[in-house]
């Protein structure tokens, strides 16, 4: 890992300042990153952290209805990147985001756009389940109440029950709905923060890594829960495990030191990966 | 022939001890190239030596020292002929002695010396030189007896890393102790005090009555004046200075705490933070004479413009000056709350489109609650036992009202004013105060206990 980043900065470093501001050198990606039926549409999106630049002109589409696996080394920009879908890099001090990130056609980097119902169109799961310490029905009742989703206790219970229900953990909690969040074993708590994401009925979702602070058999069951979920939303995930990657999502994107080094059909990036770069992350010569 | 000079060669010989022990170990081993064959570093062979050297010495010194006197003069009242202690109260017995020991040190005598009490003072005299002379001989056989021991028992085979790790243990158990007894002597000579003054006044007055006035008479002959001491007024008048005090110092700490951690960029947090401290750092007697010279007159200015009756002395400028000396206890008490929030929190907010303020207040505020509540009940015992600015500020007036403008006197007020100035120890005036001290105490103890107990409890939440 840290040989990953010195290497990064070794080439930043290296590079002029002429290149730094326009002729830098960007890779070209392998692979088709369009998709037949996009919700999201990015383009040459580049992000920097002060001086620093972590993602170089990255172009990709999430399309309707199907999962897109993220995977690369450590430190290779994949959370940047998808942390630049829903405008989270917007609470990092020093973090500028250039190039188009479109949401349905609507540009979501647009001066005049609120970030706020947008993150509500973009939802987010974190790496590690970070549910609040109030009750399970509190931590689901959370986005529709700031957003006024409902208007009586009744559609409320509706809308609770129904995201525990998608997101697979009604039935565990059914009983306890007034228990602390943090009470629940780390599958339940990362499956309640997904019932809460689900809760204002957002359009993508993003997880970055959301099995890695868990146990196989939770990891199992969520990523059932993500084949299921696939169905009525569009799905970014973050992943270190090249299994899970395999088994949840139909495209994968192999970044590599902030460049998009290869997007295409999971199928074909683990059988047959064109670029060697590829190649060799995945048969674990590097990474 | 000073106890110092003994303690230093006490010190001499522990040094020595260290070096005989030492060199005794390697020897022992078989030379400085088998110190491994010994069970523990020669270092240790030498501080066990040194200790034994030195522990049992000083000890030794310390109970003779503590007990030589007493012994002495035990001794010489015995000698004394039963005609001249006849008839003595305690005290003046006390005096006698005193008289004695005077004469044998060679100080001023305050009555004319009698052969028999010279004869007690040459007495005592020798006594004392001969004790001298023994506690010189036992603390150095002690010394040197048990750096013979050490020596007898240093062998290879010998635990010493273990045993000086022990003795060290015990050191620190010792020194420990003593601060935690010294506590648990306050408390009760407190509440012995406190005890006698309740034989005197009964708890229901005290805790009851709502008249205070401890004036007791002097003199048996004197008219009036047998005290009342209803401390209600005292309780009320706390309670309002402090409930003034906190309306100040939680609003505003609490706002600057979500202000400096939530919203400060870190240039401004970098100079306001500090700045806020100072307010710590100020002595409370400078609050007082600020509350007393510049807050007071101003509040009664304000209140006579206004048509008020204000009293140059009130709750109100007493509680306002104490609240702000409070609030950098409160901000950053609860900055260091609101900051051990995870960031994480915060994130799953934001990605659910939560705004930054409504983040705070339906996230951050409600898991920082119990951790800002334990900071608040600390500021409250503070409070409650701050006693500068409402001597200076509040008055001495125990008034029962619920007049913030009126002057009343709180609880740490009265304590001062009855211990200040010649006293009796043994009225029910002086005694009083320790009754009141108790109470302080006791309403500060279980504050701070329930106050820990939650923080405590909230750190738990995020391990
Ligand atoms: N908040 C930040 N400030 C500065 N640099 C950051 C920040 N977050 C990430 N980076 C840098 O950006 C690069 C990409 O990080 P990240 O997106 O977290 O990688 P990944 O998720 O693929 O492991 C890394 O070199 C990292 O050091
Ligand atoms: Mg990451």
């Amino acid at each position: 890992m840290s040989t990953t980043v010195d290497d990064m900065s070794r080439r930043i470093g290296a590079m002029s300042s002429a290149e730094l501001a326009g002729g830098r050198e960007s890779r070209v990606t392998v692979g088709d990153v369009t998709c037949a039926n996009p919700r999201m549409v990015c383009r040459d999106v580049d992000v920097f952290y002060g001086s620093t630049q972590a993602i170089k002109g990255v172009s990709l589409d999430i399309g309707k209805n199907e999962v897109v696996s993220m995977i690369g080394p450590s430190g290779c920009g994949k959370s940047t990147f998808l942390r630049c879908l829903n405008r989270m890099n917007d609470t990092i001090d020093g973090c500028r985001v250039t190039g188009s990130i479109k949401l349905d056609g609507q540009d979501i980097y647009d001066k005049g756009l609120d970030p706020v119902p947008l993150r509500a169109q973009v939802g987010m799961v974190f790496q590690k389940p970070n549910p609040f310490p109030k009750s399970i029905y509190e931590n689901v009742a959370y986005g529709p109440r700031i957003h006024g989703l409902t208007n009586s206790k009744a559609e409320l219970d509706e809308v609770i029950e129904g995201s525990l229900q998608k997101a697979g953990l009604w039935n565990e909690v059914k009983d306890r709905l007034d228990k602390p969040g943090t009470g629940l074993s780390g599958g339940q708590q990362q499956r309640l923060c997904i019932a809460r994401t689900i809760a204002v009925s957002p359009e993508v979702i993003l997880m970055d890594e959301p099995c890695s602070a868990l146990d196989p058999i939770a990891t199992a069951i969520i990523e059932e829960l993500i084949d299921e979920l696939r169905a009525n939303y569009s799905i970014a995930i973050v992943t270190h495990s090249m299994q899970q990657a395999a088994r949840v999502s139909q495209r994968t994107a192999y970044f590599h030191l902030g460049d998009l080094i290869e997007v295409g059909e999971t199928n074909q990036i683990f059988t047959n990966p064109k670029h060697r770069l590829t190649e060799d992350y995945i048969t674990g010569r590097f990474g | 022939m000073q106890t110092s000079t003994l303690l230093i060669i006490v010190l001499g010989l522990m040094s020595l001890a260290y070096y005989v022990g030492r060199k005794r170990a390697i020897v022992s081993a078989g030379g400085a190239g088998r110190i491994s064959t010994l069970h523990s570093l020669p270092t240790y062979y030498g501080l066990y030596a040194a200790l034994w050297a030195g522990i049992p010495a000083i000890l030794l010194m310390a109970l003779w020292t503590a007990f030589q006197d007493e012994i002495l003069v035990t001794l010489v009242k015995a000698e004394l002929p039963g005609s001249m202690l006849e008839g003595l109260t305690p005290g003046a017995v006390g005096l006698l002695v005193n008289d004695i020991k005077n004469l044998a040190s060679g100080a001023i005598v305050s009555r004319v010396a009698t052969p028999e009490m010279q004869a007690a003072a040459d007495r005592f005299s020798l006594f004392s030189q001969i004790a001298v002379w023994a506690m010189w001989l036992g603390v150095l056989a002690f010394a040197v007896g048990g750096m013979a021991f050490a020596w007898a028992r240093t062998k290879p085979q010998m635990r010493a890393r273990n045993r000086v790790e022990s003795i060290f243990m015990v050191i620190l158990v010792v020194f420990s102790s003593i601060a935690i007894l010294t506590t648990l002597g306050i408390v009760l000579s407190v509440l012995f005090e406190s005890l006698r003054f309740f034989q005197e006044i009964s708890p229901l007055d005290f805790f009851f009555g709502t008249l205070w006035s401890p004036q007791t008479a002097l003199r048996a002959d004197q008219v009036g004046a047998t005290g009342a001491f209803g401390a209600v007024p005292l309780f009320t008048g706390t309670l309002m200075v402090s409930t003034i005090a906190m309306l100040v110092a939680v609003p505003i700490g609490l706002m600057s705490a979500i202000y400096l951690s939530e919203y400060a960029p870190r240039r401004v947090r970098s100079w306001a933070k500090p700045t806020l401290e100072v307010l710590a750092g100020v002595p409370t007697v400078v609050y007082g004479f600020f509350a007393a010279l510049t807050v007071a007159p101003f509040i009664r200015e304000l209140g006579m413009s206004m048509g008020l009756d204000v009293a140059s002395e009130s709750a109100l400028a007493a509680g306002l000056v104490m609240g702000v000396m409070i609030i950098p206890f409160v901000s950053s008490l609860s900055e260091d709350v609101i900051n051990a929030v995870p960031q994480a929190m915060r994130d799953g907010s934001y990605a659910l489109g939560a705004t930054q303020s409504e983040t705070i207040r339906r996230v951050i505020i409600p898991a920082a609650l119990p951790g800002i509540v334990g900071g608040v009940l600390l500021a409250v015992s503070r409070a409650i036992g701050e006693t500068m600015i409402v001597v200076m500020a509040a008055g001495l007036a125990a008034n029962l009202t619920a007049n913030p403008l009126d002057s009343v006197t709180t609880v740490t007020v009265q304590i001062v004013t009855l211990l200040t100035g010649d006293q009796e120890f043994d009225s029910a005036k002086t005694m009083a105060a320790f009754a009141l001290g108790l109470t302080l105490f006791a309403v500060t103890l279980v504050l701070n206990v329930i106050a820990l107990q939650i923080v405590r409890k909230y750190r738990e939440q995020y391990e």
